[in-house]
């Protein structure tokens, strides 16, 4: 029961926080230079024309009647029309967000893939080869912008070394060099927090128990430090793939995928108000969500504040 | 005669190197005999830490350079061993209980998983062997009517509970020796007597010889056999429990138990020991205890007093053993 | 007769946290009666979660306390303005049983009894020489007074936080178990300190600690705690002899030190809870009712001597 008030509360907050994002972009996007119904329009339009595209568009009306209107539209999970191309934007998202959320999956994926073993092995051998190599991975990754590395990846590996495809989708190959790219940066983060978790578990008290109680450095190091360790590992992991949805928009650029990312830089460009403002309502969404699973699933692994 | 299953002899530790090296112990001789409880009494810094935990062998080295002596259990020679024959020990025949059971358990491993992973490396035993078993220690420890301990948490138990659970993770695997370092010493006092009564029922049960430390006279005096007084990393007193509480022979032994508060003291001023208690990197040459000491004499600060047997089992460490004196 | 300082059914509740007990609501202080003769020492014990130290931390007055009254010199607290009140702290100061968390490792010793004296503004031109008496006060070189917290023992830190209690010039110093954090042979001169500063400043003292052989060694009067109440309070010489609550006999018989301990005894039964349990009352009081909601009269039994009763109806 209590269980169940506490998902509600979270529900509840994921709610206002879609709603305090969504107003605000609003505002935003329209504060911005740059008037969607020229960029339809064209550069050479008359006055009578930008007029009628605005009033096809809806900015002709006050900026207030807009956003009311644009509310109902969202309680009713209708995210409108394109400005500029007059599709769905609903069936526009759907129809690329799957490319995009692979994408961050295989990401974190890979980035956890890499950063937990070699946190872990940093904190265990520490000062080690393997410490090194950790800590100047996870140096690197925070320093790299991604992009810069995703250009690299792809001159190595698809030009130099024809390995993988330069652009386009197709298969699963055509994502792993964007994958790579996306999770370096976040595999690097993950890392450092792997490595601290574990060296600050490794010096608690409960380790020497462990040790006095005969068993060996294994059972020790990765039976009951390493499960503690973890707890806020698989957290910031979670908070870790939320950001990963934002950093797809260059990737997606770079490699040529057209997937969400690709879709909302376009939309930005072009001031397409309602496809921008639904594409971040969506992905505020995406993302709250992802945190609010990632809060449940933290008290899941921590017995300490499971609700019993 | 020999039923000692630990003897200490001479052991010396130091940490660091070169101009840091601190001489944490500096010669203990001590042994505990099966079915007693030996006291080992100290303050901070005077070793009994450092002491018991290269007993069980978990001192690291580094820091920790253990110069020369000897510790055998039973008739191992356990600094001599590997470290792997020295963790088969841990657990089996030599365990500890510590201070503070809401640090010193696992808060993401079940009671009964912290039990039966014991029972499963150093007896073999399989999963319902060893849930059998451990709720027979439960039961051991006063915790059988319970029925949910196994499956709990560390933090779902009160604190006496916690203990308990430690104590039972201690004995699951009979061991002969059992350190216990301050093990009531968090505790609230009406929880302390009902842990001290346990550990004595399950030292009579059991059979094993307690290395108990402890800084707590009071308590000492209430559980102990034979209780041993370190100073500055040496045992400047030893004796049985009679004798160091009736007859206390060495000047800090005695004005230790002379400072300490009781209803009986009441209205007098309590003898209090002048100076502070010497850390290892700054103790007193000759006799550690000289700067505090109401009888030192000149030789006290050149020379280190050897063990001087004062009939029975008593034997201090002190030049000035014949002097009549009040503290 | 009003004494120095007096408690009248003092409450302090909270608010239970999160959604397991969001309404419930929490009593570690419960109708709590008090008085302190000036110049003594009032023992406070009681084992964890009695509610001693919430209690200490009301008579503080740095919460408002739920219900209740507290009087100091005859001058209700509650009954202050704020300015009023701020004046007032000077005359109750607290030692905690941390020096270290105590003292600010950034701050040299000097500067931190500075501070307080600079609060209660005196005069700047007698601050270091002021300082300098604090400190010999309590036993400390005043040359080494720039010196910083880490640079000092155990002990030693513990004299300076006296010293800093001391400085704003107290009535009533609460001491929330000061040496149970220090070697036991540093501990008699930090009590035997204690007990000069007592005399020599006219001190009142609330001594808190869960050392029993300590609290009946310095106490004049001793009240012993129990799940927010006070079950007992009497002279400690009296309390010693001659208890009669279940709680402060349980107490008072786990004390260690008195004699080796027979674990093949049978375990002793006290009745803390028991319900009409009535050993040691007059006729019609019980020491505990099923319904506890209601307050217990405090029973004078003997001069100066009161129990926590129930009238059984």
């Amino acid at each position: 029961m209590n269980f169940l008030l506490f998902v509600f509360k979270r529900l509840l907050r994921l709610v206002l926080t879609v709603l305090i994002i969504s107003t605000i972009i609003f505002f935003v996007i329209r504060v911005i230079p740059g008037d969607p119904a020229l960029v339809i329009a064209g550069v050479d339009a008359s006055e009578e024309e930008i007029a009628a595209v605005r009033a096809k568009i809806g900015t002709d009306v006050p900026i207030g009647q807009q956003y009311i209107s644009w509310l109902g539209d969202i309680a009713r999970f209708d995210f409108g029309e394109s400005m500029i191309s007059g599709e769905s934007v609903n069936k526009l998202i759907f129809e690329r967000f799957p490319l995009t959320i692979t994408l961050a999956f295989m990401g974190i994926i890979l980035g956890i893939i890499i950063a937990i073993p070699l946190g872990v092995l940093s904190a265990v051998r520490r000062w080690s080869f393997w410490d090194y190599l950790g800590m100047v991975f996870s140096q690197i990754g925070m320093a790299v912008p991604s992009f810069w590395l995703a250009i690299i990846l792809l001159l190595i590996f698809a030009v130099r070394f024809p390995l993988f495809p330069l652009f386009g989708v197709g298969s699963l190959k055509h994502l792993i060099l964007p994958a790579l790219s996306l999770g370096f940066a976040r595999a690097a983060v993950i890392l450092r927090l792997t490595r601290a978790a574990m060296v600050e578990e490794l010096s608690k008290e409960y380790v020497i128990t462990a040790r006095a109680k005969g068993l060996t450095e294994t059972m020790v190091k990765y039976k009951h430090a390493l499960r503690n360790a973890l707890i806020p590992v698989v957290t910031i992991t979670g908070i870790q793939f939320g950001y990963m949805l934002g950093g797809a928009i260059i990737i997606e650029q770079v490699f040529s995928l057209p997937g969400l990312g690709r879709l909302f830089l376009y939309g930005i460009y072009q001031r397409d108000f309602t496809l921008v403002q639904g594409g971040v309502v969506f992905i505020a969404v995406v993302f709250s969500l992802v945190n609010f699973l990632v809060d449940v699933l933290y008290s899941v692994i921590n017995p300490r504040i499971r609700i019993s | 005669m020999n039923d000692s299953i630990l003897e200490i002899k001479d052991l010396k530790i130091s940490f660091g190197s070169g101009e840091n090296k601190a001489a944490a112990v500096r010669g203990i001789n001590l042994d505990v005999r099966r079915g007693e409880i030996h006291s080992l009494v100290g303050e901070s810094g005077s070793g009994k830490t450092v002491t018991s935990t290269c007993v069980l062998g978990l001192l690291p080295e580094p820091p920790a350079i253990i110069e020369s002596g000897s510790i055998r259990y039973k008739d191992l020679e356990l600094l001599s061993l590997s470290a792997e024959a020295r963790r088969k020990t841990r657990g089996k025949e030599i365990a500890m209980v510590f201070q503070e059971p809401s640090k010193y358990l696992n808060p993401a491993l079940k009671v009964g998983e912290q039990i039966t992973e014991m029972l499963k490396l150093h007896h073999g035993m399989n999963s319902s062997q060893s849930e059998k078993r451990a709720m027979e220690i439960l039961d051991l420890v006063g915790l059988g009517d319970n029925n949910r301990v196994l499956s709990s948490y560390p933090h779902e138990l009160s604190g006496g509970m916690k203990q308990r659970v430690m104590i039972g993770i201690a004995i699951c695997c009979d061991p002969s020796l059992l350190i216990a370092d301050e093990p009531t010493t968090a505790l609230d006092v009406t929880l302390q007597l009902q842990i001290l009564k346990l550990i004595m029922k399950l030292r009579r049960q059991l059979n094993m010889g307690i290395l108990f430390i402890s800084h707590d006279l009071a308590v000492v005096h209430d559980i102990s056999d034979r209780v041993s007084v370190i100073y500055a990393g040496l045992i400047v007193e030893t004796g049985s429990r009679e004798d160091i509480f009736s007859s206390p022979r060495h000047p800090y032994t005695r004005l230790l138990l002379a400072s300490i508060p009781d209803a009986a003291k009441r209205g007098k001023k309590l003898t209090a020991i002048s100076g502070r208690v010497p850390d290892a990197e700054h103790f007193p040459s000759g006799c550690a205890f000289h700067p505090r000491c109401p009888l030192a004499e000149e030789h006290c600060s050149e020379q280190q007093p050897a063990m001087e047997s004062l009939g029975g089992s008593q034997s201090a460490a002190c030049f000035c053993l014949s002097k009549e004196w009040t503290e | 007769m009003s004494s120095f300082i007096e408690i009248v059914d003092l409450v302090k509740s909270f608010k239970g946290r999160g959604f397991s007990n969001g309404e419930k609501i929490f009593t570690a202080v419960d109708r709590v009666n008090l008085n302190i003769e000036k110049n003594t020492i009032f023992g406070l014990v009681g084992e964890s979660g009695c509610g001693k130290t919430t209690l200490s931390r009301s008579l503080l007055f740095l919460d408002p306390p739920t219900s209740g009254e507290i009087n100091i010199g005859g001058i209700d607290l509650g009954k202050l303005s704020r300015r009023k009140l701020r004046t007032f702290r000077r005359k109750v100061q607290i030692v905690f049983q941390d020096p270290n968390s105590a003292l600010n490792p950034k701050m040299s010793i000097e500067n931190s009894i500075k501070e307080g004296l600079n609060n209660i503004g005196y005069e700047k031109s007698r601050i270091n020489d002021r300082v300098d008496e604090l400190l010999g006060l309590v036993g400390i070189t005043p040359a080494h007074k720039s010196r910083f917290p880490h640079e000092f023992s155990g002990g030693q830190k513990q004299r300076i936080v006296i010293a800093r209690a001391l400085s704003v010039e107290p009535d009533f110093l609460i001491l929330d178990e000061p040496v149970s954090n220090l070697d036991v042979s540093i501990q008699a001169q930090i009590i035997n300190l204690l007990l000069e500063l007592k005399d020599k400043l006219s001190l009142t003292f609330l001594f808190i600690s869960h050392d029993l052989n300590l609290v009946s060694y310095l106490s004049d009067r001793i009240a012993v705690m129990y799940k927010g109440k006070i079950v007992e309070t009497a002279p400690a010489e009296i309390i010693m002899e001659r208890p009669v609550h279940p709680y402060t006999l349980k107490l008072f018989s786990s004390v260690p030190g008195i004699s080796p301990i027979d674990d093949e005894a049978g375990e002793e039964i006290f009745h803390v809870e028991e319900q009409g349990y009535s050993e040691g009352l007059p006729d019609g009081r019980v020491y505990h009712l099923a319904d506890s909601k209601l307050a217990p009269e405090m029973l004078e039994i003997a001069e100066g001597h009161f129990v926590a009763c129930y009238n059984e109806k």
